[in-house]
């Protein structure tokens, strides 16, 4: 990618505020998969600590059993709940599932592809995750 | 720093009556000697009708005739007048300044095209990934054939891919996508549409081939069903949904 | 991509299994040091616990993949990101095996 191409560049590729929610998706879908990969990766890493006997276990759970472990956890339930119903979405919009069928447009010319059932999937899986969150947060903290 | 100018101040040899008037702010960059693109100001006074094209047509005439800008049959049929009008791609021609609900606005070259000065861009690269998906019927017999007959269809057989056949190749589509914004190898939605607009024609024998050139690491599998592509598209071809299609004989849930 | 949808579509059952262990059991509870032991140590659940390693391995480095390819282009570029993804999805996989392949025979 050059100067020359004109290219918008990661600024414009991950700018949500253009085209409505299907933008807002595609990145939190971005965000939200870069981010359980990170958790991912700490997850195998944490749990290999119980090569290390009960001392190393009790260490880490210490450690992670903090209020800022737990904020760190339920965002982490919150971005495998969206990832999980949006991925969902995608993958049925990819086989063209809920995309609609081929028609002679009429003006205004409505995308039937950016219909309501996606966006219903897109804030479903919002609020699916939000709630998971506060689930999460509830049983971390209530215990 | 932007330069500002207004009809009153040059006194316009054509009298334009209107109430109402706007801030016009065009951006100015040649590749050839400027570094980077500046914003020039203009008040244009505009009626409830005044597209963004007629807004920018009397800056040439009135103004600045050297501002360039691509442009022709001004009814969103040629293709040509695609920019970036108040940070989103759309047709001049087709957007009225009233509809845009702003005193200022911005035009600016399409984004993801490289520029060739000031508004105008080079559609050289869209062209050949269209060229590419080979975008005319390909069959062994032909309709040219003296005891060959007309390729006859159903109503029903064109409804599959006559949306698609509206593309007038103006590039906001591409211009939109935000894989196009990073991706210098991605083969495009107006491509990918067109690929769509071809295999699902009854009288296409050319699926096969087609299915094959865009199955590949910069193909149809980097699109995301973002759809923005189809919220800009100016004639409701829904290269989305086309794309989705697409995907469908590759993943085995079309034939 | 066929490969990420598979693995997502598989990945999502057996993380909603693994979930919902830690959920039926109390989730402090758990994550005791004797319950995590007797996790790993019947078979079936080691067994899926591996399963889950490998796909979402493949899922994660395969979706991180694709973001860096769409990031920038060339022939070098892009072959450093892939086979760069493959070696650390291997080095995860083998990473968290061989946690759950030492704590199910008991060598802990």
């Amino acid at each position: 990618m050059t100067k020359d191409e004109h290219k918008e560049g990661i600024g414009g590729m991950a700018n949500p505020r253009r085209y409505g929610i299907e933008r807002v998706a595609y990145l939190l879908m971005r965000l939200s998969g870069l981010g359980l990969l990170a958790y991912f990766v700490a997850h195998i890493y944490e749990t290999s600590n119980i090569l290390r006997g009960q001392v190393g276990w009790d260490e880490l759970l210490e450690m992670t059993s903090t209020t800022e472990g737990h904020i760190i956890l339920s965002i982490v339930i919150g971005m495998c709940v969206f990832h999980t119903v949006n991925g969902i979405r995608v993958m049925l919009g990819h086989g063209g599932v809920g995309v609609g069928k081929p028609a002679r447009p009429d003006y205004p010319y409505e995308p039937a592809s950016q219909n309501y059932r996606h966006k219903i999937g897109i804030y479903s899986a919002i609020v699916l995750a939000a709630f998971a969150m506060m689930y999460g947060l509830a049983v971390m903290f209530g215990e | 720093m932007a330069q500002v100018s207004s009809i009153a101040e040059e006194q316009a040899s054509t009298p334009l009556s209107s109430s109402k008037s706007i801030t016009l702010r065009i951006s100015r960059y040649n590749p050839k000697h400027d570094d980077s693109s500046v914003f020039m100001e203009f008040t244009v006074p505009y009626q409830k009708w005044t597209t963004v094209l007629e807004a920018i047509l009397d800056v040439k005439k009135h103004f600045d005739h050297s501002v360039a800008v691509r442009y022709s049959c001004r009814q969103a049929t040629c293709g040509s007048c695609g920019m970036m009008i108040n940070g989103k791609p759309k047709l001049a021609c087709f957007t009225k300044i009233s509809e845009l609900n702003s005193d200022v606005i911005t035009v600016e070259p399409m984004s993801n095209f490289p520029i060739i000065r000031d508004l105008a861009v080079k559609f050289e690269r869209m062209f050949e990934t269209h060229h590419k998906i080979k975008p005319y019927l390909i069959r062994d017999d032909t309709e040219l054939e003296s005891d060959a007959k007309e390729f006859l269809q159903s109503p029903k057989e064109v409804e599959q891919y006559i949306q698609f056949a509206n593309c007038i190749k103006c590039g906001l589509c591409n211009s939109a996508c935000p894989t196009m914004a990073t991706d210098s190898s991605f083969v495009g939605p107006q491509a990918l549409a067109q690929a769509y607009r071809y295999v699902a024609d009854s009288r296409d024998k050319g699926k096969d081939s087609r299915l094959k050139m865009i199955d590949e690491p910069h193909g149809i599998w980097r699109c995301h069903f973002a759809g923005s592509c189809s919220q800009v598209c100016p004639k409701g071809v829904d290269p989305a949904m086309g794309i989705q299609l697409l995907r469908g004989y590759l993943l085995g849930f079309r034939s | 991509m066929k490969i990420h949808y598979g693995t997502a579509i598989a990945a999502v059952a057996l993380v909603a299994v693994h979930v919902l262990m830690r959920l039926t059991q109390g989730f402090a509870e758990s994550l005791e040091y004797e319950s995590v032991l007797a996790n790993y140590k019947f078979v079936p659940y080691a067994i899926m616990l591996e399963l889950i390693l490998v796909l979402l391995s493949i899922h994660g480095f395969n979706g991180l993949r694709v973001i860096l390819l769409e990031l920038k282009q060339g022939r070098i570029y892009e072959k450093a990101v892939s086979y760069g993804c493959l070696a650390a999805m291997i080095g995860l996989i083998a990473y968290g095996s061989r946690t759950i392949i030492v704590v199910n025979m008991g060598l802990v």
